[in-house]
């Protein structure tokens, strides 16, 4: 069996490059060490379509995350139905004396192609965002910011792509790879051998070793943690624009972010850490992350936080690394895709595709191409007469199973459907368990109609793929 | 829109109590709604016996004490009991949408009284740092797991806090041969009732340590161990006293938080720290009309003060129904 492209790693990355791809008359594989999609660093993220400001002005990443941004706003949240909201940030400077360096991002973000920026004063600051602290002094505008529920985006491109003809392996980690000349490549993953003549590197944390597998040990990649914490619902309005501190050498500092969800978010840190899979958060990090958004705004507390976790920037150097490798024919490498990845995915989609086409890969539109994606049911995002309208339909959306996320069976029986095997694939799709008591009351409904839309035994249901099963006994 | 003279959010003990007490007050009209298919609450679970000493002077498990009450709710023509009904909005007004299979209703009410019981704080609300693995269960769910569904969660557990619903799931746990390796509590005395720590741990060799904290859980896909440090009275970290337990489950029971997010959403004023209504009197928000009892109104240890003080919370209605006095 062979496919003209495989894509290693269905991220946010290598599902933005195959629903690119699926626009072409292309065999394209996704192979996924993981049980779902998303499950790498793109779960764990602010979930921030950055304008693009804070990148230099000669940078990669700077100019992709612009035309990211662009697409975005122009095309996917409407052709996906993403729940997409533009609701614009703040770089906040505590001292008038820091304006220059406010210029400074605001001339290098116009030289990016980033739209409407404006230093803005107090008196602004005190109409439009009310709850920040007395040291906030000035800040820029960036209209053009929004925020996104990052695997959403993710499950959405995927499915795109699969309904467009592209494949997706879960519980496929590639761990051999040959490389056959002329032909292309063998790739060895889940204890079978596929062939493709070009391969994408999209493996996030462990492009690196992917690269190295395939010859081209060019680049190494460091992990760069970032801790997270969310607030209660109750909070949702505590700020209406994502809020910036300046940056820093390694980082965007800490923010107070809005989620599409509803809960605020403060975080994230930035400290470089060796080891791939820690994703610990400890008490340290919590106390910067509150210590960095009390400044912003005093009224943040830790009373407010109701979860936590950490994620890893896949870093190489200061930018991405998106190339052919020369000495590998056919190989890709859409590598070190640190922030801004998120926002920056659909442009390096239509970078790697670029690529492709340069090395020598055909592409011939699909007139039978479909752009668009139906957005799938949430209750907790509509209005009562769509709520009346979708249970008319189907009863079962009336049944509810989350009671602090208004999830209903339905909407988890939907989430099964499009994709979901684990508990945490139906949080990320439907939010059930994501609320404030954590799933306690509605995680064994939960485990139960996984069990019956699976067929699997419960002792088979799991936290995030192999390994984590959730029980270890059933008794009579 | 429809109107009902008592609607009551809630079928577990508490709820049960006020409508009983409401119909026999002279309320001509309840209707009952419960979001799970049974009535009963969280008592359905607790098969442990230990209920009802004070107000039946009798030792019933859960599900026998919330059965001596569903039966008379059941026999009384003038409460209406809908099933696998979720409230989920209320106004001032006591405007009340409720959602079913199959039905998204609205129904105004004269009075409200709401009993929806309480949820468990959880590991993120105390914070503990660490990673994000499967086997982590507040130990209501783990008691729903084992009573209710017969699946037995890990082989080798510590429970965190020793707050009475630890104690009883520790000997739960310990019957269907689970290690219990031992329960960490930061306070220097249990939160748990003291018969609960004797017959739940003593009698069954489980360790408590008094004044220790959890300071992490391990672990990628499953749990794989606890951190645990000792603590001095000021609740400071004793260094030099940290060890690790190997375990595969992590249960937390670190108490309860009623369940008031209807009465917020009305504009009902809450203690932001103990998520009560903030009021004169037990069972009294500050909205004229809308009532909360039971494990909503304030956490309770025994289900006996549940049924005596819900009662009272069915007669106040029944009095402000009846136009009698500003309650
Ligand atoms: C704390 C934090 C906050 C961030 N905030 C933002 C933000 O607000 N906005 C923004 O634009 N960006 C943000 N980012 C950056 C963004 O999350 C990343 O750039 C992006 O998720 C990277 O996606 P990826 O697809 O390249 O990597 P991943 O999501 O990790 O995808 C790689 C996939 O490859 C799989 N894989 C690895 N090895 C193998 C193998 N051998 N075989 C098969 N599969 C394999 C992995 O399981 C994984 O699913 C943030 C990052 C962090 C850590
Ligand atoms: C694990 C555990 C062990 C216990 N052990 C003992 C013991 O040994 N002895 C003792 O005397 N007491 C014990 N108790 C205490 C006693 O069980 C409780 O105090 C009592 O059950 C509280 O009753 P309630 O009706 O207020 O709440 P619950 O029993 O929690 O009932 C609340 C009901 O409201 C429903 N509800 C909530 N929200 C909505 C909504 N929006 N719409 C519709 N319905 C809704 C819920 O489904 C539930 O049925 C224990 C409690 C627990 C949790």
């Amino acid at each position: 069996m062979s496919h003209d492209v495989i894509i290693v790693g269905a991220g946010i990355t290598g599902a933005a490059i195959a629903r690119e791809l699926s626009r072409y008359r292309l065999k394209i594989l996704i192979l996924e060490k993981e049980a779902e999609p998303a499950f790498g660093v793109s779960k764990s993220n602010s979930g921030i379509i950055h304008a693009g400001t804070q990148n230099p002005p000669t940078s990669l990443k700077g100019w992709l995350c612009v035309e990211g941004n662009r697409l975005m706003r122009e095309e996917l949240s409407g052709d996906l139905g993403l729940n997409f909201v533009q609701c614009g940030q703040l770089i906040v400077v505590f001292d008038l004396a820091d304006l220059p360096e406010l210029e400074n991002i605001k001339t290098e973000g116009e030289a990016l192609g980033v739209k409407g920026l404006e230093i803005v004063d107090r008196a602004w600051l005190d109409k439009n965002e009310p709850n920040l602290g007395p040291d906030v002094k000035a800040a820029l505008y960036v209209p053009s910011a929004g925020i996104i529920s990052p695997y959403r985006f993710v499950y959405a491109l995927i499915e795109n792509a699969v309904k467009n003809g592209a494949e997706l392996k879960v519980l496929h980690k590639v761990t051999a790879i040959r490389v056959k000349g002329k032909e292309g490549f063998e790739v060895v993953a889940g204890g079978e051998v596929y062939r493709a003549r070009y391969l994408v590197n999209a493996a996030g944390l462990y492009a690196d070793e992917i690269s190295a597998m395939a010859g081209a040990a060019t680049f190494k990649i460091t992990p760069r943690k970032g801790e997270e914490y969310l607030l209660d619902k109750k909070r949702e309005h505590i700020a209406r624009h994502i809020v910036f501190p300046l940056p820093s050498k390694t980082s965007k500092g800490i923010l107070i972010i809005k989620t599409s969800d509803g809960n605020p978010m403060i975080g994230p840190t930035a400290h470089d850490i060796g080891d791939k899979e820690d994703l610990s958060t400890s008490d340290e990090g919590l106390a910067e992350v509150l210590a960095g958004a009390r400044r912003m705004m005093p009224s943040i507390s830790g009373g407010d936080i109701i979860a936590y976790f950490a994620g890893l920037r896949p870093v190489s150097g200061k930018d991405f690394v998106i190339r052919h490798e020369d000495p590998v024919p056919g190989l890709v490498n859409v590598a070190g895709i640190q922030s801004p990845g998120l926002t920056s995915a659909p442009a390096i989609a239509v970078m790697a595709a670029d690529i492709l086409r340069k090395h020598g890969l055909a592409l011939e539109p699909r007139e039978e191409f479909q752009r668009a994606r139906p957005r799938p049911a949430h209750l907790f995002q509509i209005p009562p007469e769509e709520t009346r309208r979708l249970i008319g339909k189907n009863p079962s959306y009336g049944d509810i199973v989350c009671r602090c996320e208004l999830v209903s069976a339905q909407e988890v029986r939907d989430a099964v459907k499009r994709g979901a095997r684990t508990l945490d694939g139906v949080k990320f799709r439907t939010r059930a368990q994501a609320g404030r008591c954590h799933g306690g009351f509605c995680t064994t409904r939960i485990m139960k109609i996984m069990q019956e839309e699976l067929g699997l035994p419960v002792t088979a249901i799991t936290k995030r793929g192999p390994g984590s099963e959730l029980i270890k006994e059933e008794r009579e | 829109m429809e109107t009902r003279d008592l609607i009551i959010v809630g079928g577990g003990p508490a709820g049960m109590a006020a409508a009983l007490a409401a119909r026999a007050a002279g309320v001509g009209d309840v209707l009952l709604l419960e979001r799970d298919q049974h009535l009963g609450g969280i008592l359905n679970q607790c098969i442990h016996p230990g209920f009802g000493l004070h107000h039946f002077k009798a030792e019933l498990t859960g599900p026998e004490y919330a059965d001596r009450f569903v039966e008379l709710v059941k026999g009384d023509p003038g409460i209406e009991v809908r099933l696998r009904s979720f409230a989920v909005k209320l106004t001032k007004d006591r405007e009340l949408s409720f959602l079913r299979p199959g039905a998204l209703e609205e129904v105004k009410a004269r009075a409200v009284i709401l009993a929806t019981g309480c949820r468990e704080r959880t590991r993120e609300m105390i914070l503990i740092p660490g990673s994000r693995p499967a086997g982590v269960y507040p130990a209501g769910l783990a008691q729903k797991m084992v009573n209710i569904e017969g699946w037995i969660p890990g082989r080798e557990a510590v429970i965190i806090g020793s707050g009475d619903i630890g104690l009883i799931m520790a000997r739960r746990m310990a019957l269907e041969g689970v290690k219990v390796k031992a329960v960490v509590e930061i306070q220097k005395t249990s939160r748990g009732l003291v018969r609960n720590v004797v017959q739940c741990l003593e009698d069954f060799g489980i360790p408590l340590y008094f004044q220790h904290r959890v300071a992490a859980i391990r672990g990628r896909d499953r749990v794989e161990s606890v951190d645990v440090v000792r603590v001095d009275d000021g609740l400071k970290d004793i260094p030099g006293s940290g060890f690790k337990i190997t375990c595969d489950t992590a249960l937390i029971s670190v108490g309860l938080i009623p369940e008031n997010e209807l009465l917020e959403m009305a504009g009902a004023e809450i203690d932001r720290r103990t998520n009560t209504p903030v009021a004169a009197e037990v069972n009294l928000t500050s909205i004229p009309g809308v009532f909360a009892c039971g494990n909503a109104c304030k956490v309770y240890d025994l289900v006996d003060w549940v049924t005596r003080d819900s009662g009272v919370a069915g007669r106040m209605a029944a009095e402000y129904l009846a136009g009698g006095k500003a309650v």
